[in-house]
């Protein structure tokens, strides 16, 4: 836990750092750049994954897609990221509690 | 607004948009308010975060320490979710990692309107978030000290209000208990959706999620623990490798 909090802090701020100190044509790689436009894209979608629908190695449908639906019901109606979160909780709570 | 075509969306193009995206909504008149209010907004969802990293097994104090000293949202989310997901320790940090690098991107832009050195340059590499570049890039008509006031003082609202919150959050999920009786299990995942959504801007960008989202669930079986997220880095570069 504590080698997960101190390397991710300090290789966040590290990069950080960088963008700050190097000279901007060593990054202006076009494709490094396309690149890394689309990895928050990628890895957000894996995440969305691995935390909604799998157990494990697994794929597992239970009351957390309940609660991904209405998320997604709310993204498109729209919703503030608060109410998105919480309607999601909820919507997952009664269904766990109801199952 | 939505940007019809991205044909040319690099990641600076991309802030831009976003800047504008926050000067036309029109939230205040001036920089500060401006800065503030995208802080307080911002640094509401540390509560989501509190919430997660304690659901994912790490106490109240690191997950204060997360959002102190790693102090880029996505980034924690990644490192807390891979931990609950029974991924390894390095599969975390590198998600939290690769998810980060946009930020190296947002420094090179901002570097050369801050002209800082030293103490201030740390701070500033610090603060140097999705936010507080945003504001800073739409500040851009209100000329250059106008941008810098923007980056300084929605950097540093953000990191007050995400930190106040990510206590709130943390003390909150831990008086709870069970995570998935109140569905925490489920927020989780909810607010990677609310992170994600705002990038999807077109059938390009919706299409580059899809296949990460079915990769992610295809290779999960056979791949251990956590490495899946770190794979689908591979989707990010075949999408990219070509201009379009």
């Amino acid at each position: 836990m504590w080698a997960v909090l101190g390397a991710t802090s300090l290789l966040c701020f590290g990069i950080k750092l960088l963008g700050h100190v190097v000279p901007e044509p060593w990054l202006a790689n076009p494709r490094l750049q396309r690149v890394n436009a689309l990895i928050p894209i990628s890895l957000l979608s894996a995440l969305v994954v691995a935390q909604g629908v799998m157990v494990k190695t697994h794929v597992v449908i239970d009351h957390r897609l309940a609660g991904l639906a209405v998320a997604l019901a709310a993204l498109f109606a729209k919703a503030p990221f608060p109410v998105v979160v919480v309607a999601a909780a909820v919507t997952s709570a009664l269904v766990y509690h109801l199952h | 607004m939505r940007p019809t075509s991205l044909r040319e969306g690099t990641p600076f193009q991309l802030i831009i948009r976003f800047g504008k995206t926050v000067r036309m909504s029109k939230l205040t008149k001036n920089t500060v308010r401006d800065s503030l209010s995208v802080a307080l907004t911002v640094g509401a969802y540390g509560v989501a975060f509190g919430a997660a990293s304690v659901a994912a097994g790490f106490s109240v104090l690191e997950s204060c320490l997360f959002s102190l000293l790693t102090f880029t949202g996505a980034s924690q989310f990644a490192a807390v979710g891979v931990v609950a997901s029974g991924g390894a320790a390095a599969s975390a940090i590198a998600a939290a990692t690769l998810l980060g690098t946009r930020n190296t991107l947002y420094g090179i832009q901002m570097a050369p309107l801050l002209r800082v050195r030293g103490v201030r340059r740390v701070l500033a590499a610090h603060l140097t978030i999705d936010e507080s570049t945003g504001v800073a890039l739409s500040q851009a008509p209100r000329g250059v000290t106008a941008m810098r006031e923007g980056f300084w003082i929605t950097g540093t609202g953000v990191f007050i209000f995400w930190n106040i919150f990510t206590l709130l959050g943390a003390l909150g999920a831990k008086a709870l208990g069970n995570p998935a009786s109140w569905g925490l299990d489920a927020a989780v995942p909810a607010a990677f959706l609310g992170l994600l959504w705002p990038r999807l801007q077109t059938n390009f960008l919706r299409g580059v999620a899809a296949a990460s989202m079915v990769f992610a669930m295809l290779v999960t079986p056979w791949l251990p623990a956590g490495l899946p997220i770190i794979a689908t880095t591979v989707v990010a570069v075949g999408f990219g490798w070509r201009a379009r």
